[in-house]
């Protein structure tokens, strides 16, 4: 069938590269510090025997950074800038019509973390037209690094400075997702992953370009980001997507477009991280009254703002979903027209195994709690000076940590003057 | 991946270290069933053909020739070096690697540290460099010796200042000692004979092999795969807030004292409450009632991340960390279980609760010191003089002190500080 032609095409030529013997290469490039995982992922890549890593796309070393993020971004970047940019280099001149980078790292660690931040700094100096958007794990709120909350913090400010867009994924909601949810017994960080890749899948698998067109988009990325990123004081994106279920509860559910919608647009006011519980208590404010008053971070049923919102509907009869309830001005700040400020993407083909499915990826209000809370526990232990010597050992100075203090407290700040 | 030495000094290093090549053996003969020679097995042992000659013989991969231990033996008296030499492990060693003298130290740090020290510096320097070249990236030196004795304790600190040198170039040190109280380490794991409830024929035997299953279980999570991998420079970063508070508590669970016995399996979640109790540490000591700086746990086995939290939320509430760590949490998850278990759990923490033991440390040398007991046999000894042991006193009543300020933290309510304010 033409259309199924046209999917594969489009799927193909946005994330694939074409080998000699017809094997698709990902269009990616691994970096580590210490070789097990990406052993791992080459041979788990490998085995499926219809795609696999090119060859020559990965950098790896033998050390690790010991989760330090002054050795990632100080030491590991500096020593190994060249032998990256080059390997990123290869790819990039692989593309027909490039457009940006996805960035993929953790915040918690040392190498995702401080060398994700250098790379992502070259790469905005080496390729400054090019779209970067960083796709950013969010560390539980307990127990996975002790200096977690200082490698965010140093994490963050610098992506700020050098990413456009900042795509932010908590490990304690999608945790939430797979126990509640998805009904997992033992979560194993692998069902953790399948979760955000299928989020993942959900928005960045090809979509139509307009209406009634039957042209899939071949800007993702940039469409998202004009989408999305209105305001470079405003980067942090986040997912919510419906529904999501194991095999056994999938049998035995229908779907609306009418209900998942609602759905939807309630967790997207109500800051819900996923649709059980819920808030239904917490609506906008009625239009026609003057704007609710700054948001206050200590209470519990606040009303998320939002900057911009971008639906994403996949499946059956998707033209006749009816997104009226995201284009209500109470859910925007005042300085953007819903018009500016919300888009739908529509695509009568289904994704994974839901035949009716919708993602949310917001900039809004969504993150301000989480990131007040770490940078709230970072400036505790900063007091204390505990750990620092960690860090000025690798060239990272106190004033690097009360500069990154600085602009986290302006973007807390400017997102709760919404 | 990176390579570690074991350095043994002593009589007590020494038969630790035997336990411990020979469980490390084991472990791996046990993940390892093709013998091929692969990076986890290169973390403690080299490949070697025999066949050759002088120093050309290591090979990096492929089958498995003869494996040679990446360690330097050194003691001051032979017993237990040519015991070991004669032992199931003597392929393991070569004579290349030991340093042995004959009259031993006669339980003096002094001769140990000063007569020794300076008569074999150079041979242990050359010792260790020898290591360090054959390593592809060697990461970490772990140097076993006791306290008690005279070379374990005066020359295993004296080589510690030979190694300096070397590691410059890298990053971490660990001791394990028994009640170890070393110069200048980047971190100390400490043990003493409290964990051992049953009598044994051979009480060391027993001992050691808990020491020895520590060190294994340390180095796990950088040899084998899991779905949280911990390398040794992440215990250093995570557990040593500041750098002279670098004592951390050991506790194992399950306890095994001999290689191959068989526990019946316990609860997971057992484990996780034995790793807290007082009875389960390697320290004679109760971290569970003083204050936690950080805490490591460490986990082998068919354990996921769910699990790993859940014990993590129920055990919180009954521990008290410090104000600007409430979340002092260091995690891995490592899937190759020890050998004989189904799964196990090291937890390293550096808690306040080792005050008391280095407190009844300073009292015992007190008791001894004014009376000037036994003091001529130390300061006879070249380059010893009474201001070595004043010295020592006030740098451990200073750390006491340090101790003391975290511990008066302890009880006090948790406030956030006033923050950073931004002009809008």
């Amino acid at each position: 069938m033409r259309e199924n032609e046209a999917y594969q095409a489009s799927c193909k030529e946005r994330f694939f590269s074409e080998e000699e013997n017809g094997v698709p290469i990902a269009r990616a490039v691994l970096v580590d510090m210490e070789p097990k995982v990406i052993n791992q992922t080459l041979s788990k890549a490998a085995q499926s025997g219809q795609w696999k890593y090119g060859q020559h796309a990965c950098f790896c070393q033998k050390q690790g950074s010991g989760n330090n993020w002054a050795y990632g971004y100080s030491v590991h970047g500096p020593r190994h800038e060249e032998s990256i940019m080059n390997i990123i280099r290869k790819e990039v001149e692989k593309c027909d019509s490039f457009s940006g980078f996805f960035i993929i790292m953790s915040m918690a660690g040392g190498t995702g973390s401080g060398l994700g931040a250098f790379v992502t700094q070259n790469l905005e100096d080496q390729y400054s037209n090019s779209l970067k958007m960083n796709q950013i794990i969010w560390p539980y709120g307990t127990g996975e690094v002790i200096v977690q909350n200082y490698n965010s913090i140093l994490t963050l400010s610098h992506l700020y400075r050098s990413s456009d867009a900042l795509l932010l994924h908590e490990n304690d909601a999608i945790h939430k997702i797979c126990a509640k949810l998805m009904n997992i017994k033992q979560i194993s960080f692998s069902d953790i992953n399948q979760v955000l890749a299928h989020q993942l899948g959900s928005v960045f698998q090809p979509t139509y370009s307009a209406e009634s067109s039957f042209h899939y988009r071949r800007n993702p990325l940039g469409d998202l980001m004009e989408h999305l990123v209105p305001h470079p004081e405003f980067k942090m994106l986040s997912v919510r997507n419906i529904p999501h279920m194991s095999e056994n509860s999938l049998a035995y559910t229908t779907f609306t477009w009418a209900g998942l919608l609602k759905h939807l647009r309630q967790m997207l006011i109500s800051n819900a991280k996923m649709e059980e519980g819920i808030d239904r208590h917490v609506w906008p404010p009625l239009s026609g009254l003057p704007p609710l008053s700054k948001m206050s971070l200590n209470k519990d049923l606040h009303f998320n703002t939002s900057i911009a919102n971008l639906v994403i509907l996949r499946g059956k009869d998707v033209q006749s979903a009816d997104v009226e309830g995201f284009k209500d001005p109470a859910l925007y700040t005042s300085w953007l027209k819903p018009v500016n400020a919300f888009n739908v993407w529509k695509t009568q083909r289904a994704f994974s195994k839901y035949e009716k499915s919708a993602v949310l990826v917001s900039n809004s209000q969504f993150l301000v709690k989480p990131l007040d809370m770490i940078v709230g526990k970072a400036w505790n232990m900063f007091a204390s000076k505990a750990y620092i010597h960690q860090y000025t050992k690798f060239g990272i100075e106190e004033e690097d940590f009360l500069d990154s203090f600085t602009s986290l407290e302006q973007v807390v700040a400017s997102y709760c003057n919404l | 991946m990176t390579q570690s030495v074991v350095v043994q000094v002593g009589q007590c290093g020494n038969q630790i270290g035997c336990c411990f090549w020979d469980l490390a053996l084991r472990e791996h003969a046990a993940v390892n069933q093709k013998g091929i020679y692969d990076e986890a097995i290169s973390s403690f042992f080299r490949n070697v053909d025999t066949r050759v000659v002088g120093d050309g013989g290591s090979i990096s991969k492929g089958k498995i020739c003869s494996l040679k231990a990446r360690a330097v033996l050194i003691d001051m008296e032979e017993g237990v070096v040519n015991e070991i030499l004669q032992g199931p492990l003597r392929d393991v060693f070569d004579t290349k690697q030991l340093i042995t003298d004959i009259s031993g130290s006669g339980n003096n740090w002094a001769v140990g540290h000063k007569v020794f020290g300076s008569l074999y510096q150079d041979q242990i320097l050359e010792k260790f460099r020898k290591s360090a070249e054959h390593c592809d990236c060697l990461q970490c030196f772990f140097i076993i010796h006791s306290m008690g004795g005279g070379t374990g304790s005066g020359l295993g600190t004296f080589l510690l200042k030979s190694l300096f040198d070397i590691i410059s170039k890298i990053d971490l040190m660990v001791n394990s000692g028994k009640l170890g109280t070393t110069v200048k380490p980047k971190s100390l794991v400490t043990s003493s004979s409290g964990a051992l409830k049953k009598q044994h024929k051979k009480p060391f035997d027993a001992m050691n092999n808990i020491v020895a299953n520590l060190l294994l279980n340390l180095t796990s999570s950088a040899r084998f795969e899991g779905s949280l991998n911990m390398d040794l420079n992440e215990i250093s970063m995570n557990l040593v807030p500041f750098p002279q508070l670098h004592y951390l508590v050991s506790s194992l669970t399950p306890l095994y004292t001999l290689t191959d016995v068989n526990i019946p399996p316990r609860r997971l979640d057992q484990m996780f409450s034995d790793a807290f109790s007082k009875d389960h540490q390697l320290l004679r000591a109760d971290p569970k009632h003083s204050l936690y700086l950080a805490c490591a746990l460490m986990v082998r086995g068919n354990v996921q991340i769910s699990d790993l939290r859940r014990n993590i939320e129920r055990l919180k509430p009954s521990l008290q960390f410090v104000s600007w760590n409430q979340e002092g949490w260091k995690t891995s998850l490592c899937s190759v279980p020890p050998v004989g278990h189904s799964h196990s759990l090291l937890a390293l923490a550096n808690n306040t609760c080792v005050k008391p033991t280095f407190m009844e440390l300073k009292e015992r040398f007190m008791r001894l010191y004014k009376k000037k007991a036994h003091l001529h046999h130390y300061l006879q000894v070249e380059g010893m003089e009474e201001s070595c042991f004043t010295e020592a006193v006030s740098s451990l009543s200073a750390l006491i002190q340090e101790y003391d300020q975290l511990d008066a933290t302890k009880n006090m309510p948790v406030q956030d500080l006033p923050r950073l304010s931004i002009a809008m």
